[in-house]
């Protein structure tokens, strides 16, 4: 089932295979930020982030100055509704994993709630804008899909900030989600969420993942099958520029019978220290028969000086699954490539637009929103003619 | 007719200690229609030779001139080369993730001729150079060469010949590495455009096995940076029979 890895691929990361130490955290997952102490970098789930960058995230340092707004747009049958710390539906999905996480639940003043009726069918999106105008912010956002329904939300987060988060996920039985959330931040933002998705009984949820801007970025999505027939299908993508530091967390705890999961993440590299994470956690619990999963990651590295982490890890505690299986490699683009591509008659910039777009290609289509599939292409095409 | 006219070629490249000249004057005149092999020991400079026509960055032209039909080759950028009808099959195909052979193909094809093919006739024209040379349709979804045997890569280097149609077809060590059968249908493919008669072919190779499939005009011994003898097809069995080793030493006196 594994990938092979190109011949000549080279890059300074590593790729690991073995026990999920972390899906296990090593803290309890806890609302309550007192319950994590303050990392100092060598916990398995912080030793690939540079903590000095997390603008004080992750020792309580960080003041929010409310510099974030959030606003929803929603077709007809929605409701969206911005309530307090106290409401009942909120934290429904899953605890907070790691201290960041906890911080933002233990400091946000507001959260907003979209629901999504029982056996309403959307046929345009929700659409969630997260914008930031310098400030510091703990968010929370809850969307509830009810049995049945379907609908497609997609978070655009723009602008500068330093924003920690939490984003909830309930997918009511035999309902359909889709979430594209965005991360086209300013070049200095800092983003730290928690994406966790509690998939109810024959429910599909499926996530695409767009990380292109911020200075550090770290998203952690998360599965909780509540019942079973679940499915999960999470795509990423992410361009990684000089300096950047985006890390993306999975994790998928298959611990409900006749559950499917498929993740399927890909990143561009290019510039010094430009610096990818992406770590794959994949539990099968004892009850958990009847498993479907695979997960995947490769990463092209375009220039000199990038580095990438790739973690897959797979942990199988019953035999009695369906299929389990991860894969991940990384090449590089470099000048032979170019030049083989040159001597077909194909210029430099456009056989470097040929090779990230089909890179890309397929995970872009899983979004489905023309236009926002031509602008992320076009936002990819701009990273591009920047570094040329 | 289109003629490729290489003069007094000297190329260097970057050594530990200096440049290192590795062609050391270069006489060659390849017409429409033409081939030629060029054949020599390793180390001799063929190589060189081919990736320096290509334009590859890691070579340094350092005197001498290269023109096709009269337009001087040497200030062309690599994909200007390509465009103005030189092709290079090189001996090690490179990988390129994430890029269908399809996709390469139609890029290549419509930087080529200046315009995207109609996609109809352009879906059947591969499909049956691909049977030509027996390659699988499923690889027309492979990334390029990832994954590919060393007979694959090849037949999909002589695949761009066919539909590229170039002026000038260089084949770099193109036998190297195949079994029989494979290079019996990579050595078909390039006589199908050879005997269009439109293209001028110089065929590198080390041994002379694959002269039993394709029959040169003209054959050339590569020594020590320069064409050393030239002569007719019975070229080739002499050193078949002889070997390089004379040109080799008088390569090191010259």
């Amino acid at each position: 089932m594994a990938e092979t890895i190109p011949a000549g691929a080279t890059t300074e990361g590593a790729i690991q295979v073995g026990h999920p130490r972390d899906a296990r955290v090593s803290a309890p997952a806890s609302y309550d930020v007192a319950d994590f102490p303050v990392p100092h970098g060598r916990e398995e789930e912080w030793r690939f982030t540079p903590l000095e960058r997390l603008r004080g995230l992750h020792d309580g340092t960080a003041v929010a100055d409310g510099g974030v707004k959030v606003e929803v747009t929603a077709p007809q049958g929605v409701t969206v509704e911005t309530v307090g710390r106290d409401d009942a539906r909120l934290g429904k999905a899953g605890k907070p994993v790691d201290r960041v996480a906890a911080q933002a639940y233990s400091s946000f003043e507001k959260a907003s709630l979209v629901s999504v009726p029982k056996d309403t069918v959307l046929t345009e999106p929700v659409r969630i804008a997260v914008h930031g105008a310098g400030g510091t912010a703990y968010g929370h956002q809850v969307i509830e899909v009810g049995a049945f329904a379907e609908a497609v939300v997609v978070i655009d987060h723009t602008g500068d900030a330093v924003l920690a988060a939490n984003v909830e996920y309930v997918i009511g039985d035999g309902a359909k989600l889709t979430v594209v959330s965005v991360q086209d931040w300013d070049d200095k933002a800092v983003h730290i969420a928690q994406h966790t998705a509690l998939v109810g009984r024959d429910a599909s949820f499926k996530s695409v993942i767009v990380t292109l801007g911020g200075d550090l970025v770290r998203l952690s999505p998360r599965v909780i099958y509540g019942a079973p027939g679940g499915e999960a299908d999470l795509y990423g993508l992410y361009f990684t520029d000089k300096g950047q530091h985006q890390e993306h967390r999975l994790f998928i705890d298959h611990d409900t019978p006749h559950c499917r999961s498929n993740v399927a993440y890909k990143g561009a590299l290019q510039g010094q220290d430009a610096h990818a994470v992406w770590i794959g956690d994949v539990l099968i619990r004892a009850e958990a028969e009847g498993t479907d999963t695979y997960e995947l990651n490769r990463n092209l590295v375009l220039t000199d000086g990038a580095r990438v982490d790739s973690v897959p890890n797979l942990e199988i505690e019953t035999g009695e699954i369906v299929g389990a299986g991860h894969a991940s490699a990384t090449g590089r683009f470099d000048d032979e490539q170019l030049f083989y591509l040159m001597a077909r008659g194909i210029p430099e910039g456009e056989a470097r637009r040929l090779v990230v777009r089909g890179f890309f290609g397929e995970l872009i289509q899983q979004i489905g929103l023309p236009e926002l599939e031509e602008r992320l292409m076009a936002k990819i095409d701009a990273e591009l003619e920047a570094s040329v | 007719m289109a003629t490729l006219e290489i003069h007094d070629l000297h190329v260097s490249v970057e050594a530990e200690g200096g440049p290192r000249e590795i062609l050391r004057g270069v006489d060659l005149t390849v017409k429409q229609g033409e081939t030629h092999a060029i054949m020599g020991p390793n180390g001799s400079g063929k190589s060189t030779l081919a990736y320096s026509l290509a334009g590859h960055p890691k070579y340094t032209v350092t005197g001498g001139t290269v023109t096709l039909d009269g337009e001087n080759v040497l200030d062309m950028t690599v994909d200007e080369r390509a465009r103005a009808g030189v092709f290079l099959a090189m001996q090690y195909p490179v990988e390129v993730p994430g890029v269908s052979v399809s996709n390469f193909l139609r890029t290549s094809a419509t930087a080529i001729r200046g315009e995207a093919p109609k996609l109809r006739t352009w879906v059947k024209e591969v499909k049956e150079a691909m049977q030509r040379l027996q390659i699988d349709p499923a690889f027309a979804e492979r990334n390029v060469n990832e994954g590919f045997s060393g007979g694959e890569k090849k037949r999909h280097e002589i695949l761009q010949l066919e539909l590229l149609k170039p002026k000038i077809a260089i084949l770099d060590e193109t036998d190297s590495g195949l079994d029989v059968d494979a290079l019996r249908v990579v050595s078909e493919g390039v006589n199908r455009v050879a005997e269009s008669g439109e293209v001028g072919t110089l065929l590198i190779t080390h041994y002379t096995r694959i002269l039993r499939y394709i029959k040169p005009d003209h054959v050339h011994v590569f020594s020590a940076g320069r064409i050393v003898e030239s002569g007719g097809p019975e070229l080739a069995d002499t050193l078949e029979n002889e070997g390089y080793e004379s040109y080799v030493k008088g390569g090191a006196s010259a």
